[in-house]
């Protein structure tokens, strides 16, 4: 009687996700995994999935793949030690309501004041020239793509590892030292692999978006870079070959959910 | 849990007040009475000015929405969830618009200002005696190059692109039929080729240009070319002119080996609530009087011929945006080249933005 | 010691100027009489005018609003009984499988997101305008209230339910006394972080949005066709100004009312 109550309660809470997995996520899947088999001219095909396994495809998903990694590792670099100093401060929470408020304005916006920061007669070039490096072409480069990316998703970084670090018992850090472990192996022993599920969560919000990032492959790096997301965005909106787009869609989402296995919680080990 | 539910209270509350704040804005604009036309454009593609003089003259209210490619426009008026009464697109989506029977038929007889249309803009091939369109502005693709950071030098040709001194300073426009088309006309090539060992020959001979490229970008260029980030640009004519207006060094050319003319034109789409008031909105936008003023705001090339009386003489006379008749004889228009063509083309084009310099 | 906590300090001043540099960037240009985001020419109020002049622009700030508060709200409550039923799930199979599908919209580019709802929406026969808004963006929110909320439910030790479980509690009392206590910070950084990807997104509204309704992100980007006008930047100063002052305003009346009755104070 009790266990069927229960059950039942659990059960409530399931019915608004569950609806809205069927119908934001189940659905548009089945949609998109039912477009990917028809080509352009809306004929029943496989050619799709050929045309993924070209080179051309293969380069353009490692390209994505390499750079998702690179911007995810430069975000964690930056965002961890601003989360732990953050713990540190006296109104922490505050100050992360100042890291996340700057991602209310307007992304376009912000991009377009990058292109004037970083431009040939910019900011960023009149500092370097004060100090005597010279002007440089920032714009358009591998640098300054990471460099807003990792500008765009620090946020989605911080406010994870904040979280665990938050929780993170005091006095285990206390324990640690008076037992006579130095400030890094403290760090590297007990804090870190505590909020590792923090940053585990963090490296998703910023790895994954950063797979299909587009319009700053334009803006920033005059598409020079080519991300999965950039071809996916074509093929929607300019070419119109739905059936393409939808294939390179089915491909992430594949991806996505080996990466979600890998970092899933098996650690619990039930 | 307390601070939680009084957080949500307050959060709708908030919410409502201000929905109701906005629709009270609404009714206070006139948007949510019945006599409304919605007119899709795209973005800052008339005079303001304009659409109130609409409004003033005929009660009619508009709703002025925009888009910002041919074929987000298509999508949405395919959708049919939508109800927008007049759309501008561009010639060659009219006639795919047209296979898809996306469009409503015009009544010449409620559009008389349609005699003041130069008839060199009527009745071209992708809609015959302009049963569905009435051009609304046209122009070409050429070069926009910075005298000054070219040390006086003038272009005058696609090929002077490849040049070994450019490198790194050139922008392309992000569109595949505007670059490879660009490969082809340096080959001396139509724009509208299908044959496939040409188009190959082009995407080698564009790899070629890589170097000198420095981005592909979209509308952002004609604010980077204003700022000399770069000295050589591909854009349609209008940007040309807009940015030229903005630095004097700068210079447009239509390259010698040919180039593409292209029309934006009006159309009622077949999701129109109030055809009538479409109709009266495109009569108003053909008065000689408003599309010089339309013109002079957006900088682009009316095809209304007693427009170009009201216009001030240095636009009118500017033979780089009002060319004469002989010298643009061999301009193309760009056909629909079919949708695996087209296809090709993009494929194409992603191939070349892949190449590393 | 003391040495130590100049450079922490000295890192987060440098983190922070680079957040906000483009962001003061803006702010300086829109006092531009020059019209444009380079040159400065002098200066002028002439775009804050402007802005109050708009009618249009300020009912499209108004919708923003209200989508940005409504979808994030409603996004936040589905996306705790989503992590809560997550959490409950005891095979970690299903779990995963349940994440990776929850994931989904995660990953997927916008402009899939943005194509398939349009589909959706069109079957389903749900006019475009501010409901089909409105139901994209509780859309796209929820997976990451869920992402910020199950790491907190996870950190639970189960003694805690254990014990309450013991103590003969109801699963309401459970929820209400222990666990969403327990999980609060969870659920406010999913709900700012929805209210965040609310109003950033630009490219699903933008599939979805018709008949006249427009939010922010997409009238900026169909103006920045012809250059983006500055009044754009002076009303980004004023809603950021105006929401960086309600966040510290709020910070400090919370720690006010906290001090005195007594219930903040965390460690």
């Amino acid at each position: 009687m009790m266990k069927a109550m229960k059950s039942n309660v659990r059960n409530a809470y399931l019915i608004p996700y569950a609806l809205w997995i069927i119908l934001f996520v189940v659905a548009p899947i089945l949609l998109i995994l039912y477009y990917s088999f028809f080509d352009i001219e809306g004929k029943w095909t496989f050619e799709n999935y050929e045309k993924f396994l070209t080179p051309i495809y293969l380069k353009m998903t490692l390209n994505s793949f390499w750079y998702a990694f690179l911007i995810t590792l430069f975000s964690l670099l930056v965002a961890y030690p601003t989360a732990y100093l953050l713990t540190k401060t006296k109104h922490k929470q505050l100050w992360l309501l100042l890291i996340i408020l700057p991602t209310w304005v307007n992304l376009l916006l912000k991009v377009y004041a990058f292109l004037g920061i970083f431009g040939t007669f910019g900011l960023a070039n009149a500092i370097l020239k004060t100090i005597g490096i010279g002007a440089k072409q920032i714009l358009f480069t591998d640098f300054s793509f990471i460099f807003v990316s990792v500008y765009i998703f620090i946020p989605f970084m911080v406010l994870p590892i904040f979280n665990a670090l938050e929780e993170l018992n005091p006095s285990l850090i206390d324990a640690a030292r008076d037992l006579g472990a130095s400030a890094w192996t403290t760090f590297r022993r007990v804090v870190f692999p505590l909020t590792l599920s923090g940053v585990k969560a963090g490296c998703q919000a910023v790895f994954i978006p950063s797979l299909s990032l587009f319009m700053i492959t334009r803006l920033i790096a005059g598409n020079r870079v080519i991300t999965l997301g950039t071809a996916i965005e074509e093929h929607f909106l300019v070419t119109q070959d739905w059936g393409m787009g939808a294939t390179i869609a089915v491909f992430l989402m594949l991806a996505m959910a080996v990466i979600v296995g890998m970092t899933g919680s098996r650690k619990r080990g039930k | 849990m307390r601070r939680l539910v009084q957080w949500f209270l307050a959060v709708f509350t908030a919410a409502m007040v201000l929905l109701y704040l906005s629709e009270r804005l609404n009714e206070m604009e006139g948007y949510a009475g019945g006599n409304t036309i919605t007119v899709y454009n795209w973005g800052d593609y008339i005079d303001p000015k304009l659409i109130q003089a609409f409004e003033k003259k005929t009660g009619i209210k508009v709703i002025y929405q925009t888009f910002d490619s041919n074929e987000a426009m298509m999508a949405k008026i395919a959708q049919g969830g939508t109800t927008f009464d007049v759309a501008v697109p561009s010639e060659y989506a009219i006639s795919k618009m047209k296979e898809e029977g996306l469009l409503v038929p015009l009544d010449h007889s409620k559009l008389p200002n349609l005699k003041y249309i130069d008839p060199r803009f009527l009745n071209l091939s992708f809609d015959p005696n302009n049963r569905y369109s009435v051009p609304y502005f046209w122009g070409t693709v050429g070069i926009v190059y910075n005298r000054k950071m070219l040390g006086g030098k003038s272009i005058t040709s696609w090929n002077d692109l490849w040049s070994r001194d450019l490198r790194n300073q050139i922008l392309l426009v992000d569109g595949a039929r505007e670059v490879i088309g660009m490969g082809l006309n340096s080959l001396h090539y139509s724009l509208n080729d299908t044959n496939k060992a040409h188009l190959q020959q082009a995407k080698k001979k564009l790899d070629a240009l890589m170097p000198n490229v420095k981005a592909i970008v979209g509308d952002e260029i004609k604010l980077l070319l204003a700022n000399e980030e770069a000295a050589i640009g591909v854009v349609w004519s209008g940007d040309a002119a807009e940015i030229i207006s903005e630095n004097d060094h700068l210079d447009y050319v239509v390259p010698k080996e040919g180039s593409n003319l292209w029309f934006d034109n009006m159309v009622i789409p077949k999701t129109a609530k109030n055809i009538k008031g479409a109709h009266e909105f495109i009569n108003f936008m053909l008065d000689p009087k408003n599309a010089a003023k339309n013109a002079e705001y957006v900088g682009y090339s009316t095809p209304n011929k007693k427009a170009l009386d009201y216009l001030p003489k240095e636009i009118t006379n500017d033979k780089r945006f009002y060319p004469d008749f002989d010298s643009i004889g061999h301009l193309e228009v760009y056909k629909n080249l079919g949708k695996r063509m087209l296809a090709y083309y993009n494929e194409l084009f992603l191939e070349f933005k892949m190449h590393r310099k | 010691m003391k040495k130590h906590r100049t450079w922490a300090n000295l890192y987060l001043i440098v983190v922070f100027i680079i957040l906000y540099m483009p962001i003061f960037y803006l702010m300086y240009y829109s006092f531009n009489s020059g019209g444009t985001m380079h040159n400065f020419k002098t200066f002028t109020w002439e775009w804050y005018q402007e802005v109050f002049h708009d009618d249009r622009l300020l009912i499209i700030v108004l919708n923003t609003l209200v989508i940005a508060l409504l979808s994030a709200a409603i996004s936040t409550v589905v996306g705790v009984m989503g992590a809560l039923a997550i959490y409950y799930v005891k095979t970690w199979r299903v779990k995963n499988a349940l994440l990776a599908l929850n994931n989904v919209l995660i990953v997927s580019p916008d402009v899939i997101i943005g194509a398939s709802f349009l589909i959706l929406f069109t079957i389903a026969g749900v006019k475009l305008g501010f409901i089909s808004v409105l139901l994209s963006h509780i859309a796209f929110s929820v997976p990451i209230v869920v992402l910020m909320v199950l790491p907190k439910l996870e950190e639970m030790s189960p003694t805690l339910i254990d014990a309450a479980r013991d103590l003969g509690a109801s699963q309401w009392h459970m929820l209400s006394k222990v666990i969403l206590p327990f999980i609060t910070p969870g659920v406010f950084a999913g709900f700012f972080m929805a209210l965040t990807y609310s109003l950033d997104d630009f490219a699903v509204t933008f599939f979805v949005t018709g008949n006249g309704f427009s939010t922010l992100s997409v009238e900026i980007y169909s103006r920045a066709r012809q250059g983006i006008s500055l009044s754009i930047n002076a009303l980004s100063t004023l809603l950021f100004l105006f929401t960086a002052l309600l966040v510290v305003g709020y910070y400090f009346i919370s720690q006010k009312s906290s001090r005195l009755y007594g219930i903040g104070g965390r460690k």
